[in-house]
């Protein structure tokens, strides 16, 4: 598996450490009520095909990195920085 | 036996190897297993059920039966390929699965009992009783049933990894994958050659075939001129693509040292990785035997693999030989015999209408039904016209067609096709992304179409790289069409073998169907067809047609097994190359390591570092005396250790400290520069992430320090939390870990140490930090304890660690105390109820280890929401305590926690013990655990109970700081 970081360029998945949904960029407001963050610690759906998920690219630039991959065929569809509007 | 002017082997080289303990010559070229044919050895194995005498098969690393062990100096290597292994001076093989000799084997039974050995044998025979399993069948049946056997010692052979990267990766240098690397090696392109072989060239260097005119193989070798004259191409000979991956990424295995005789640091294999931007396979196809009665007699063949031994190798198995086909190739193997002065006996073609050939004895719609010769091949029974006859031959080629390799393609969950015309299956397009399949791999069998398709998979492969590939003449060759009528099984009542690896015949398949495993897969798992070194690759096809047939439905109906990685077997050792021993993982070595050492430190592992675990006085001969002195040296005068493991962050920026704030539970931003403080660290999650000190340097300049276990998981989090929540925050950090090195003093004298070594008192309050000069040296001087005593932690840069350590030892020593190792160090912080990651372990909170009060009212942090949700705080929660035994005894970490009385089951258990150490400060025994609801309970009795080490005591519930609860001793 290769992931083309924004910065570094194509790079092989060793290089990276993968963290989890990128619903971790959605953090509730302090106030939001429980079940928003439950859902945002804990609730994730397990769906065949797109999903978009957290790498860090640990072993080359430091960026996190929000990925759009399809857990079919394996395809990267994008792979963007999370600094910059992601969040 | 050798056939004189033929072959690509160096006669002026012999080679000398050994077979079972007897010495044979050869050349340099040969294969172990074409040397073993030049000396007419026949019986090269045994069978891995029946403990049949077999010879070789094939001349290719498909090999199913000349599987030897090669025994080296240092390795003994089962189940090596005889027709892949080169031959090398001093080269010294083993015959498998044979005892007491290859020529008589105990074994042999096995073959007379084969009524009670079919498909499913294990699943039937070995049932009953069920506790016999393990004891007694399972032993006997892995005595009995096998292949080559381990040196039971470590492999110490060297082996390499590594990396490579090409616009198009070309697999096979067969006809279409030298056309396609010379399109695109002209193109500029950056191209790798990958080629199975000791030497490029494919079938066209063991067929006599034309190529404009002349020789093909004038054509193979003004082809790899002009590609070892382009830069941009690169040509690995002796490495078999073995796996294709998702984004152009392929493993290979390189033989770098295997057909050398061994020498130091010479790597035996390289496993590659490489990364590929277009992808041609060109990997050709793989003839298939026909299975008939007794068909695995030593001197069966592969038709092709005739020709190949004749032309590479001049060497021929038998005088006389005949051939057995349903199809055209055989033809011009018989021509290429002829032509070196073989007989070929006859042609056994099971056509009726198969074409004429002038000068053989040709038998049109006719069919090899019996092979007789156990130790080799001397007659053949044929049936032709409802007539039977025999023909003696030691040798019969038998063809049953050609598969192309579609493997690789079936890598990324790509389906072949089944092709009725070619009586093959044949790749789908697009099976592994940016791979193109040229040649016979992709069902052209002639020579024309292997050329023309080489080029137009690399002009096409190129044009979506942007790349136009210039025009190139296509070189004149046969373009011959194929014709095949499909045949798998001759019918007949006794055994034909279709895999030969695993000894499995067209009855077991049959008697697979017949209880009901009709499914291709079940029927694999059934027989074990296709599960044996060689993959099926001989079988699988047959297999499928035999079962299709018993079935009754057509073999595209039937489905195909599904091929994994690894295409041919790769030694873990070449996988893992460089991971034995200490390589498997980095060693971080602290700057005071050889000073440690030339102490008799005994070393300890922390993540990647190596910390001293004590240092032994003489008289000492436990660790155990070494530590209490030391922690005793530590509570009464001075101690020093290294503390450089800690992570340590610079953060700059105007928003430095308002992010610290948001990452630590407690406030940082209204710290004064040249202070320090303590802090905590969660999870988003609310439990604690970390924890460690933060000095303010200087008003936009801070120094985080984490736990050695937590560095880079800090480091990682802390890039997300600003990358994710607050990117336009004017703060950046980075790791300068190794670029410090860090010794903690620590002791009632620590303050007289320090400023022996400064040259002036170091004047800091607790918690107070400063740039120092030590001996000309710029540092930092913290006044911060792990310790409970008086503490000091001075850093200087790396380069001046090891000097630095070394001073501040002899001016410890010259004071009555010494240097202090991680025993100590935990002891210490035990007696002072500090915590480290045995206790922050990923499951406790702020209120589990009492530092809720550092969650700060006023902000919001990371974790903060969770950490008070319900169920995370209350008094249902195992909170932090000290236990101290009512009596002298050891106590373990791993133990659980009791009520008195309480029945000892998991239901009861109501905490556990996270640390332990002998304290010489109490005279005791003690211990940080959690205990539910443990706050409240102090004073309490509960019985810490460890089964696995016998442990059963009943302690004091206790605060967790031990000593100086007050930390009187620290501010002093
Ligand atoms: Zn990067």
């Amino acid at each position: 598996m290769r992931l083309t970081c924004p910065l570094c360029g194509p790079r092989d998945r060793r290089e990276f450490y993968y963290y989890g949904a990128a619903e971790y960029l959605n953090r509730p407001a302090p106030d939001a009520a429980p079940e928003a963050w439950d859902d945002h610690l804990h609730n994730r759906d397990n769906p065949a095909g797109l999903v978009q998920d957290l790498w860090y690219h640990e072993q080359g630039c430091c960026s996190w990195l929000k990925v759009t991959r399809n857990t079919v065929t394996h395809e990267i569809v994008t792979v963007e920085p999370v600094a910059g509007g992601a969040a | 036996m050798r056939i004189d002017g033929k072959g690509r082997i160096d006669r002026t080289r012999p080679v000398t190897f050994r077979f079972d303990g007897r010495a044979y010559a050869g050349y340099k070229g040969d294969t172990l297993a074409s040397a073993l044919i030049a000396n007419d050895v026949r019986v090269v194995g045994r069978s891995f059920k029946y403990h049949r005498p077999r010879g070789i098969l094939t001349a290719g690393s498909e090999e199913p039966n000349a599987l030897v062990e090669i025994v080296g100096p240092a390795n003994q290597t089962p189940n090596t390929r005889a027709t892949v292994q080169e031959l090398f001076e001093g080269l010294a093989a083993r015959s498998q699965n044979r005892w007491p000799s290859l020529r008589y084997d105990a074994l042999e039974i096995n073959d007379l009992a084969a009524l009670f050995l079919s498909a499913g044998f294990y699943y039937k025979t070995f049932m009953w009783p069920r506790r016999f399993w393990e004891g007694l069948y399972e032993p006997l049946i892995r005595r009995a049933a096998g292949l080559g056997s381990l040196s039971g010692r470590h492999d110490e052979g060297v082996y390499e990894k590594a990396w490579a990267h090409c616009d198009l990766l070309v697999i096979g240098a067969g006809p279409a994958g030298l056309m396609a690397a010379l399109v695109a090696g002209r193109a500029g392109a950056d191209v790798i050659l990958a080629d199975e072989s000791s030497e490029p060239g494919g079938r066209l260097l063991s067929d006599d075939g034309e190529i404009d005119g002349a020789h093909a193989t004038d054509w193979v070798a003004r082809v790899l001129a002009e590609l070892a004259s382009l830069p941009n191409v690169r040509l690995m000979t002796r490495t078999t693509v073995t796996g294709a991956y998702d984004d152009g990424t392929y493993g290979a295995l390189e033989r770098v040292g295997l057909h050398r005789s061994p020498r130091p640091n010479l790597p035996r294999e390289c496993f590659w990785r490489i990364v590929a931007k277009r992808t041609v396979l060109a990997a050709g196809a793989l003839e298939r035997s026909v299975a008939f009665e007794d068909n695995d007699r030593p001197g069966v063949m592969l038709a092709s693999a005739l020709p190949s031994y004749l032309n590479r190798y001049g060497v021929v198995p038998a005088r006389r030989v005949a051939l057995f086909a349903n199809n055209d190739s055989a033809r011009s193997t018989a021509r290429s015999l002829m032509a070196a002065g073989v007989e070929v006996v006859a042609i056994i073609d099971s056509r009726e209408d198969a074409p004429d050939e002038p000068g053989i004895a040709l038998h049109k719609g006719a069919q090899v039904i019996r092979a007789r010769g156990r130790m080799g091949l001397r007659e053949i029974m044929v049936r032709a016209g409802g007539r039977e006859f025999r023909v003696e031959a030691e040798c019969l080629g038998v063809s049953g067609g050609w598969n192309p390799s579609v493997h690789l393609t079936c890598h990324l969950n790509g389906r072949p096709r089944w092709s009725d015309a070619l009586a093959a299956f044949v790749p789908v397009e697009g099976a592994v992304p940016g791979m193109l399949v040229a040649g016979a791999a992709n069902g052209s069998f002639s020579t024309h179409g292997c050329l023309a398709a080489g080029a137009e998979a690399a002009r096409a492969s190129l044009a979506a790289l942007g790349v136009a590939a210039g025009a190139v003449e296509l070189p004149q060759a046969e373009d011959a069409p194929y014709q095949i009528a499909p045949l798998w099984a001759v019918p007949g009542k006794g055994r034909a073998w279709l895999d030969l690896a695993n000894d499995v015949t067209v009855k077991d398949v049959a008697l697979a169907a017949q209880e009901g495993f009709r499914s291709v897969e079940h029927m694999k798992r059934y027989t074990t067809q296709g599960m044996a070194p060689d993959q099926g690759k001989n079988s699988n096809v047959a297999a499928l047609a035999v079962l299709a047939d018993a079935t009754g439905r057509g073999i595209a109906e039937t489905g195909i097994t599904t091929f994994r990685p690894p295409y041919a077997p790769v030694s873990i050792a070449a996988m893992g190359a460089g991971g034995r021993g200490m390589g498997f993982a980095p060693q971080r070595i602290l700057t005071s390591d050889q000073a440690s050492r030339d102490r008799g430190a005994p070393m300890v592992e922390a993540g990647l570092w190596y910390r001293p675990g004590y240092f032994p006085k003489p008289g000492e001969t436990t660790w155990r005396e070494a530590c209490d002195r030391e922690v005793m040296m530590v509570r009464c005068s001075v101690g020093v250790t290294d503390v450089s493991t800690l992570g340590k962050i610079e953060i700059q920026g105007p928003d430095a400290g308002r992010f610290l704030d948001f990452v630590y539970t407690n406030t940082f931003s209204t710290l004064p520069v040249g202070k320090v403080r303590y802090g905590l660290m969660l999870r988003e999650d609310g439990h604690v992430l970390d924890d460690g000190t933060c000095a303010r340097l200087g008003d936009q300049h801070w120094l985080m320090t984490t736990t050695t276990a937590a560095a880079g998981l800090v480091m990682r989090h802390l890039d997300f939390v600003h990358q994710a929540f607050c990117a336009d925050w004017q703060v950046r950090f980075a790791s300068v870990t190794e670029s410090w090195a860090q010794f903690a003093v620590a002791g009632p004298l620590a303050r007289d140490l320090v400023t022996s070594a400064l040259g002036h008192a170091p004047d800091l309050p607790f918690m107070g930090c400063a740039p120092v000069v030590v001996q000309g040296v710029a540092a930092r001087l913290f006044r911060i304890s792990f310790s409970g005593e008086e503490g000091y932690e001075l850093a200087v840069p790396t380069r001046y660690g090891e000097a630095l350590f070394r001073d501040l030892t002899a001016r410890a020593e010259t004071m009555g105390g010494g240097l202090y190792g991680m025993e100590a160090l935990n002891v210490l912080r035990i007696e002072k109820g500090f915590i480290t990651h045995a206790e922050i372990h990923g499951r406790t909170t702020a209120f589990d280890i009492g530092m809720e009060k550092m969650v700060s009212g006023k902000k919001d942090c990371i974790g903060k929401v969770a950490a008070t949700r319900a169920g995370l705080v209350g008094p249902e929660r195992e909170q932090m305590v000290g236990l101290m035994p009512l009596t002298g005894s050891v106590l373990t970490a791993g133990a659980h926690l009791f009520a008195q009385g309480a029945d000892l089951v998991r239901e009861n258990a109501t905490g556990y013990v996270t640390s332990v150490g002998y304290s010489p400060t109490l005279h005791s025994h003690l211990a940080l655990g959690f205990l539910k609801n443990g706050r409240a309970r102090h004073g309490e009795t509960v019985r810490l109970v460890d089964r696995l080490r016998g442990v059963d005591v009943l302690c004091t519930v206790t605060d967790p700081v031990f000593h100086d609860p007050k930390g009187e001793k620290l501010r002093a």
